[in-house]
């Protein structure tokens, strides 16, 4: 436990030092880089709530990931085109202030999650894991038949939104933005895996039976977890739309929520920090393999393969040992 | 609405549903008999399918085409099974998940490079292709009543095969008791190896006879495996009755309802905006029937208790 400590203090470290180290160097680049593994490492910080303590192997979590990065797209959207969002009973006009958005995109995908959850947790195992999928891909198709925003195409923002007291056009103060949500994030999960919901969400994970034994419903535990899983994912989901000042019903793709789970696996599945190193490895391998070969992702499988094969427990489990009396 | 209009795509719906039953039977038997959730099941059908086009563009010849499909696929199958899938069947399902996704990027990644970006086609055979007179003066191409045929037939002789021959009995009995049957001295590695590879056949099969009606290119296993898993999750895991029933109605109302919703919705807003919104629900239609199913029946509709 201690040597995971160490590994986590290193990874934080990490994530401070090579932006600054980016910003004295004038390397916007990596500073963006490094963004997009922060952004997305809070996707899996997300996953991990539904995955690791609960144990649920959602392959849908783009769904969330996609209402977010929507949440943005659409509040924006009328904001850059001063169209009104909603005229009649009263009006809702568009936004371009970031904290307005997150709030929107956690709303809106914690109320998704809770609706999915509560189908597609009638079901266990296998079935849970393809209806998790069925859902995303529902949302995918609908997003790319729906003209009003872009359909296809998605939408581009032009300007990136607004934080009260920064400018976030400067790489290296949205980074700490993303940094700092991230952080807070992980706080929230540490809190909740020690708290008295976190505790019978693992005993549930690991005997079911002996839970409800003792009067608590799994079922409950599984869609508050399941919730608070979509709300973080969809908070990075509009961050990573605003990175990119484009959405797309990519975002609600298959491969996304493949992808989000591969972060969550490769640094360790039930680990805190785990999504966080899983995040920085894969953006590390997509930059130097992408420079190596015109087709990484063979190399990616390859790797993938090795760790799922091999190296059970991901990169924390590998460095910091597996962790004892768990599961 | 006409009635030959109607009766056209309820052929297309079957068409549609019979593909997906060829995939789907794979799927649920692999599952069923080994515990398996196989996402690389699409690259095998993008292998059947490319091995087709390649066969097809060198000899010329479409039977030929279908052999090296199901062959290729088949083969496929089989290294996929002895190499990497025989070490997770003691594995959780999240293990099972992601060494698929890495075998999906490594298919995927590999045909680009061997066969480029571009998209193959595959041309129908000369016998197969033009439009047939069916009764009632409705005009339909005969390559697609060929796959309702084959595939129908194909269902056919796997019930067949499943409820009667030696190694269907196996298969069964591998459903119920894995150890039993081990115990009562059937080489079980054997036999997973042999399903895998007909499961494989089998999409394979069908990515054939698919890419002479769409476009052969890599990523056009991936929509299929998932409508293949709403199928099986309707039909319920394991159940080939309910693979072949779940197929037919995800077929069948995917179809219908891309041409009546659109039509439905005409009747009471304007025309432009019933066809946006009657598509936009028509895209979700298969995922509102599986919820339905799945309220009322959790473990599908031919489902055991799992």
């Amino acid at each position: 436990m201690r040597r995971e400590n160490l590994l986590n203090a290193a990874i934080l470290l990490g994530f401070i030092a090579v932006p600054l180290w980016a910003w004295v160097a004038d390397e916007p680049f990596i500073i963006t880089l490094t963004t997009r593994a922060a952004i997305l490492a809070l996707a899996g910080v997300g996953l991990n709530v539904a995955l690791g303590l609960g144990g649920l192997v959602s392959l849908g979590h783009a769904a969330f990931f996609g209402i977010g990065g929507y949440a943005m797209g659409v509040l924006a959207f009328h904001a850059q085109n001063y169209l009104p969002l909603i005229e009649a009973p009263f009006l809702i006009e568009g936004t371009k202030s970031m904290p307005v958005i997150w709030l929107v995109a956690i709303l809106a995908s914690a109320l998704a999650a809770v609706l999915i959850g509560a189908l597609s947790l009638r079901t266990s195992g296998v079935y849970f894991i393809m209806i998790t999928l069925a859902f995303g891909q529902m949302l995918y198709f609908f997003m790319i038949s729906w003209p009003a925003y872009g359909g296809e195409d998605g939408l581009s923002i032009y300007i990136r939104n607004g934080f009260p007291g920064l400018n976030t056009l400067d790489p290296i103060q949205f980074y700490a933005i993303a940094f700092t949500l991230l952080l807070a994030a992980l706080l929230l999960v540490a809190r909740i895996q020690n708290s008295a919901f976190g505790l019978a969400l693992a005993s549930a994970r690991q005997n079911p039976t002996r839970v409800t034994a003792v009067g608590i419903r799994p079922r409950h535990l599984h869609l508050v977890a399941f919730t608070v899983s979509g709300a973080i994912t969809g908070l990075s989901g509009a961050l990573f739309a605003d990175l990119n000042r484009f959405v797309s019903p990519t975002m609600f793709s298959w491969q996304t929520s493949g992808e989000i789970m591969v972060f969550v696996i490769i640094g360790g599945v039930g680990r805190l920090f785990g999504p966080v190193l899983g995040s920085a490895a894969f953006i590390a391998m997509e930059y130097w393999l992408d420079g190596v070969s015109d087709y990484w992702h063979i190399y990616l499988g390859a790797v993938l393969l090795g760790i799922v094969l091999f190296a059970r427990g991901g990169l924390i489990g590998l460095i910091a040992g597996r962790e004892v009396a768990h599961d | 609405m006409t009635a030959i209009l109607l009766i056209e795509q309820i052929l297309n719906g079957l068409q549609f549903g019979v593909m997906l039953f060829l995939m789907a039977a794979g799927l649920t038997l692999i599952f069923g008999v080994m515990g398996v959730i196989n996402l690389a099941h699409g690259s095998l059908f993008m292998i059947g399918a490319f091995a087709a086009a390649g066969t097809a563009a060198a000899t010329g010849s479409y039977v030929l085409a279908l052999m090296a499909s199901l062959s290729a696929a088949a083969v496929a199958g089989v290294l996929v099974e002895t190499l990497i899938i025989r070490r997770l069947y003691a594995r959780d399902h999240l293990d099972q998940v992601l060494a698929t996704f890495a075998l999906i990027l490594i298919f995927s990644e590999g045909t680009r490079f061997l066969f480029g970006s571009f998209p193959l086609y595959l041309d129908t055979p000369d016998l197969l292709s033009g439009p047939v007179t069916l009764p009632g003066g409705i005009q339909y191409p005969i390559y697609r009543l060929f796959i309702i045929a084959m595939g129908l037939s194909i269902a056919g002789g796997l019930f067949w095969f499943i409820a009667r021959t030696r190694i269907g009995i196996q298969i069964r009995a591998g459903e119920v008791d894995r150890e039993m049957i081990a115990a009562l001295g059937i080489n079980i590695s054997r036999l997973y190896t042999a399903v895998f590879a007909l499961g494989a056949a089998l999409a394979g099969l069908a990515g054939a006879l698919i890419g002479a009606i769409q476009s052969v290119e890599v990523g056009m296993g991936e929509p299929v495996l998932i409508l293949a898993f709403v199928v099986i999750v309707i039909g319920g895991i394991g159940s080939i009755k309910g693979a072949l029933i779940g197929a037919l109605l995800v077929g069948l109302t995917d179809t219908l309802g891309r041409v009546l919703l659109p039509q439905a919705f005409g009747l009471i807003m304007d025309a432009s905006s019933a066809t946006t919104v009657g598509a936009s629900l028509a895209s979700m239609a298969i995922y509102v029937l599986m919820a339905g199913v799945l309220i009322f029946r959790p473990s599908g509709l031919f489902g055991g208790t799992t």
